[in-house]
């Protein structure tokens, strides 16, 4: 990332200096970190509900008659099976296997869908869709980005607050549906998604309205939240984030993603690739991490077993959910049960922790990112 | 907001509260558990440690970052505080009062010379710290 580029802004950043958020440059753009404090955020996203801007994400709106087929190529998912008004989540993997991005698929119409892409990726995405479109595809694709904001309503009192602003059912709008409705005036497409393990929506909105939107949804009671505390909450979600957990050098398999990723068709791109890593079998796994000793273990940390080096940390936190320090990381196989004792190098403290079952906070008993099929 | 004037600070944003008798109480600034954010992590040395003036005598970690803390005087630890090893979001709470850090003997009190008065540490964060 050029960190000369000058930021982007989202249409609610006027808002989020109003609110007192403490903003930072995140992939390109002016984003809010935290409004009062990134764990007194993360708590009232578990205990009543909290909103994020997430416009700084891509929005991709690709239709016509070949969407599909030129998104079955791209994506790990087959969106031909996905029905109208239904989200998935899945993979952009490049034809090594390697994962150029995740992102969440919504099926809008016969013939349109959206893609959410990372706002770090949302470029290499872009491209790699133009790679895969053919000059006879009847598929177009456009940014929809900056003409809209994103807004994720997230937490167990998230449909109560949303309820007196739309006309939509939501009880009957379930997990990883789409609709198009209106919220608080303006034209929205609802979705039961998120990045923070609770129950809430996602919703984009035309740009002019997102102000109006947010408004509306504090009166309802839902907490500004900023980026800090959306971290720590995928990562109590056990949610991989991009740049961290995966990145093209890592692969769906070694990830714990395969089950996201329908290999039995001609046209996906990435198809051979993963069918040899799939065959030949990951040689590290990607794990959950429960500090034992005290200390937080953070990206690029070592982890040992023993004198040697099995894996490497991508991810750490303090969790105020378990009170206790948590992460993420790839670990050799054999390595990778829950319950095995490792160390971590913590800035050259050998500090004990306990590979973990993930998620680490599951908020139902039904998996968080819906699988195929 | 002003800093108390009853002690002296370090650009590092700790601050030495000095009594009559050379025992000195070590603790982060208010500027410094705000830049910091949340506190979930607090490493201090055991009591009968060395601590060396403008040296590193422990980490303090919030969600997003960790810093060193930087001793503003040498000497001899004779007591750390045992509260904000366990509850470490005392020294958001209190920077100046309950979430102290170190009770250190003086080696050398003529260090204090080369501390920063409450009006001086205030100026400094004024000039853009």
């Amino acid at each position: 990332m050029d960190s000369n580029r000058v930021l982007k802004d989202t249409p609610l950043r006027q808002v989020h200096e109003a609110l007192g958020g403490r903003m930072v440059p995140f992939a390109g753009w002016n984003m809010p970190v935290q409004y009062s404090s990134i764990l007194d955020e993360a708590r009232a996203v578990r205990s009543g509900a909290g909103m994020f801007d997430v416009s700084h994400m891509g929005r991709l709106e690709i239709r016509g008659p070949d969407a599909a087929s030129l998104l079955n190529r791209v994506l790990s998912a087959n969106v031909s099976k996905l029905r109208i008004g239904r989200a998935r989540y899945c993979l952009i993997c490049n034809e090594r296997g390697g994962i150029i991005d995740d992102a969440i698929v919504y099926r809008l119409g016969d013939q349109r869908y959206m893609l959410v892409p990372n706002a770090s990726n949302a470029e290499a995405v872009t491209a790699w869709l133009y790679r895969w479109r053919e000059s006879t595809d009847h598929a177009d694709i456009h940014a929809l980005t900056e003409e809209t904001a994103m807004i994720a309503l997230q937490g167990p009192a998230a449909q109560m607050f949303l309820s007196g602003l739309t006309s939509c059912d939501l009880p009957s709008l379930r997990l990883f549906r789409v609709v198009e409705a209106d919220a608080a005036g303006a034209p929205a497409i609802i979705a039961r998604t998120g990045y923070t393990g609770e129950d809430g929506f996602e919703l984009i909105l035309p740009a002019d309205a997102a102000a109006s939107v947010w408004e509306a949804l504090a009166r309802a009671g839902a907490e500004p939240c900023g980026l800090g505390s959306r971290d720590v909450l995928r990562l109590e979600a056990g949610l991989p984030l991009h740049g961290n957990d995966i990145d093209t050098g890592t692969n769906p398999f070694e990830a714990g993603l395969d089950r996201f990723v329908d290999i039995d068709r001609e046209e996906y791109a990435a198809r051979e690739a993963l069918i040899r890593i799939r065959d030949s079998g990951p040689a590290r796994r990607l794990v959950g991490l429960e500090m034992v000793g005290r200390g937080i273990a953070r990206q690029g940390h070592a982890i040992l077993s023993g004198g040697e080096t099995v894996g490497i940390v991508t991810s750490g936190s303090y969790s105020p959910t378990l009170d206790r320090a948590i992460a993420m990381g790839y670990v050799r196989e054999g390595c990778s049960d829950p319950g095995t004792s490792l160390y971590v190098d913590i800035r050259g403290r050998r500090v004990e922790a306990e590979v973990a079952l993930l998620p680490f906070y599951a908020e139902r008993q039904v998996p968080i990112l819906a699988p195929i099929g | 907001m002003s800093s108390p004037s009853d002690r002296r600070y370090i650009k590092d944003h700790d601050w030495v509260q000095v009594e009559d008798d050379g025992a000195a109480t070590f603790g982060i600034t208010d500027y410094a558990q705000d830049s910091l954010g949340d506190v979930v992590f607090v490493e201090l040395p055991e009591p009968g440690s060395q601590v060396s003036q403008s040296e590193s005598f422990g980490e303090i970690e919030s969600v997003k970052a960790v810093s060193e803390l930087v001793a503003p005087l040498s000497g001899t630890v004779t007591e750390r505080n045992e509260a904000v090893l366990d509850a470490p979001e005392l020294v958001n709470d209190s920077p100046y009062a309950d979430g102290w850090l170190l009770k250190v003997e003086l080696a050398d009190p003529a260090e204090l010379d080369n501390l920063m008065s409450a009006e001086e540490y205030d100026s400094f964060l004024a000039s853009g710290s």
